[in-house]
């Protein structure tokens, strides 16, 4: 095992930086969508109820089946793995955001509206900063769930520690193969609790002290 | 509608700029045929309201709770968009002007203070500035100021969030976020309803101080009518659908209920509560005999009887009353001592009447010492004066009347007045333009 380590680690340590990059990435546009998203439904029941019936929905779609199915119109490489890692963590921030906004007592909303704040800026100023925490529990959520999705999606030849973990498996019993595998399951691990602490000093930072619990 | 703005050009020309002789800063608010209808509801929640707000003067809208003052109250800022009519404020028509912008004109302070949670209490105060473009250190300069009128101490407070504050002093942000800009008008949704019965006195009695030093119009929607009483210049009660029952000052709406529905409303003890009308400070105090610790008792005895005065108010060198003795008292006196005597019948001259007729009655002396800045003594009140108070206020009342805003409903409603009540308003000439007839 630490031979394995040791002839490749400048490549684990690569992979791991593209493991990384990819899940942070997808999850910044994943937050980017889902905010947008659930500042449109919020406001009304109706779309309230789709918005969490499609997250709901959309967890239970197998992530290897999905990466699967977009490799026929969007080819090998990189693009299939970042659609498929921003469409898992979107769920779990979206359904957090609605329920974050719709949560926000109707008294705050009514005084930023009464001392004159128009719609949007209520909404950028007064409500997202009020959901935030809620929110950024639903992107930890995500960190956590998408490092695996971004390890399956490897199979369409995608970057990161998903590569060690195929071609393990492919040559299972063969030298090395499963030192590939672990590495690339401990790889992931790591990288999650990382990116999980890397998250809550996030939450320190940016949640103000009068909404701290 | 324009007579009603046409007749007073002073007034709305004076309110522009915020300094002037007469001290008001507030605006004028004019509700003329407004009506609202929610989409849904058979009837209009407000029905062809017509209602001018005076300048400077606290307005409050009471009735019970669904009758649409609350909707009323939103119409003004536009909060809530009226069906038909217009808005007048201080003579522009806002009605189709951008709400954002007209809000941001006018001060608005819901129950609980409805502060921002993630922003400071500077923050939160500084919104409405910020918003308008103010730069970072007149911004500043704005916050403390408003921290020390609403009595927070702006070194203590100002960096604190909302939840680490007590109910009260959430609604004192309230207030001083609505007032940062200096608007010519605030309204106020239930504002004290949220806070214990205690401090609720004491936020009222600031805001009668605040009010009196910067003159706004205010418009104050509560349940509470002894609220109303306390706070308003003329208080409006409506009943269902935004109905005007009465739109009079709090003396003649407890001397001359309109209806059985406003008596109703009035409640029980309307002539007691008509002493928490007058403050101590507006009626003529007696004089008393004054003596100084120290004093030989038979001279101090001497002069209580050359004035024909039954008592004599002993007060320490800052005129603080310590003493209150009878002629007998001092006849067996022989030099006056400097104890304080912890029993004195004390109240402020601030305190209304009613507290200090509160006060005679539990002292059962018949009278009591008035203290004025610093506690200083400044007179003696007795039951007679208290008497003669409220005799003066009812027979002013019916003179005030003719000054009284215009308030009627135009809807649906009008067709109903009963031929009684027609009748009783062409009896009472006095009252007839200052009263609707629901």
């Amino acid at each position: 095992m630490l031979d394995f380590l040791g002839d490749q680690y400048e490549q684990i340590l690569f992979s791991s930086w593209q493991h990384f990059s990819l899940v942070v990435q997808c999850l910044i546009l994943a937050t980017v969508i889902a905010v947008v998203l659930a500042s449109l439904v919020y406001r009304s029941s109706a779309l309230t109820g789709i918005a969490n019936s499609v997250s709901a929905i959309g967890l239970t779609i197998p992530s290897f089946a999905f990466i699967g199915l977009l490799i026929a119109p969007l080819g090998f490489g990189v693009l299939p793995a970042v659609v498929v890692v921003a469409f898992f963590a979107t769920l779990p921030i979206l359904r957090n955001a609605v329920v974050g906004l719709s949560g926000i007592a109707p008294s705050i909303v009514e005084s930023a509206r009464g001392i004159g704040m128009s719609r949007f800026r209520t909404l950028l100023q007064v409500e997202l900063p009020i959901a935030w925490p809620i929110i950024l529990t639903g992107v930890r959520v995500s960190a956590q769930m998408v490092m695996g999705v971004a390890a399956i999606a490897a199979y369409s030849l995608g970057p990161g520690l998903g590569g060690f973990i195929f071609s393990g498996l492919s040559r299972l019993g063969g030298a090395n193969s499963l030192e590939s595998v672990l590495t690339g399951v401990i790889g992931v691990v790591v990288l999650a609790l990382i990116l999980d602490l890397l998250l809550v000093g996030l939450g320190r930072l940016t949640t103000p002290r009068g909404i701290r619990v | 509608m324009s007579e009603y703005i046409a007749s007073n050009p002073a007034e709305s020309s004076s309110t522009e700029e915020s300094v002037t002789p007469t001290g008001i800063t507030g605006a004028s608010i004019l509700l003329d045929h407004v009506t609202k209808r929610f989409p849904g509801q058979a009837r209009p929640a407000v029905d062809g309201l017509t209602m001018e707000i005076p300048a400077g003067k606290i307005v409050m809208l009471v009735g019970p709770s669904g009758c649409g003052k609350t909707t009323t109250l939103k119409m003004i800022n536009r909060l809530i968009e009226p069906t038909e009519g217009r808005i007048v404020v201080d003579g522009d028509d806002v009605t189709d002007m951008n709400g954002d912008t007209l809000r941001r004109g006018i001060g608005y302070v819901i129950q609980a203070g409805g502060l921002f949670p993630h922003m400071t209490v500077a923050t939160n105060i500084g919104i409405v500035p910020k918003m308008l473009g103010w730069d970072k250190a007149r911004i500043a300069a704005r916050v403390d100021e408003l921290l020390e009128l609403v009595s927070l101490d702006p070194a203590l407070y100002r960096d604190r969030y909302p939840k680490e504050l007590s109910g009260g002093q959430q609604q004192r942000v309230g207030v001083a976020r609505a007032l940062a800009a200096d608007p010519p008008v605030l309204l106020m949704d239930e504002p004290f309803g949220a806070v214990d019965p205690i401090t609720r006195l004491r936020l009222q009695d600031e805001l009668i101080n605040i009010q009196e030093e910067l003159q706004k119009t205010i418009v104050c929607v509560t349940h509470d009518f002894d609220e109303a009483v306390k706070l308003g210049d003329w208080i409006a009660i409506f009943n269902e659908g935004a109905q005007l029952v009465q739109y009079d000052t709090p003396e003649r709406i407890l001397g001359d209920p309109a209806n059985e529905f406003v008596e109703n409303f009035i409640g029980s003890g309307a002539g007691l509560k008509q002493l928490t009308l007058t403050r101590v400070a507006e009626v003529s105090l007696s004089d008393a005999v004054v003596g100084k610790p120290g004093e030989r008792a038979a001279d101090v005895l001497a002069r209580v009887v050359e004035t024909g005065h039954g008592h004599a108010v002993i007060v320490d060198e800052r005129r603080r009353p310590i003493q209150w003795l009878s002629a007998r008292q001092l006849g067996r006196l022989e030099v006056i001592s400097d104890v304080p005597d912890p029993k004195l019948p004390l109240v402020g001259k601030r305190a209304t009447l009613n507290d200090a007729l509160d006060t005679m009655l539990v002292s059962s002396a018949g009278a009591a010492l008035v203290t004025g800045r610093r506690d200083m003594f400044k007179g003696v009140i007795d039951v007679q004066t208290v008497m003669d108070a409220i005799t003066r206020s009812q027979s002013a009342a019916v003179l005030e009347s003719d000054q009284a805003p215009v308030g009627l409903n135009t809807g649906l409603f009008q067709a109903q007045v009963s031929a009684a009540e027609a009748d009783l308003i062409e009896t009472d000439p006095s009252g007839a333009d200052a009263r609707s007839v629901q």
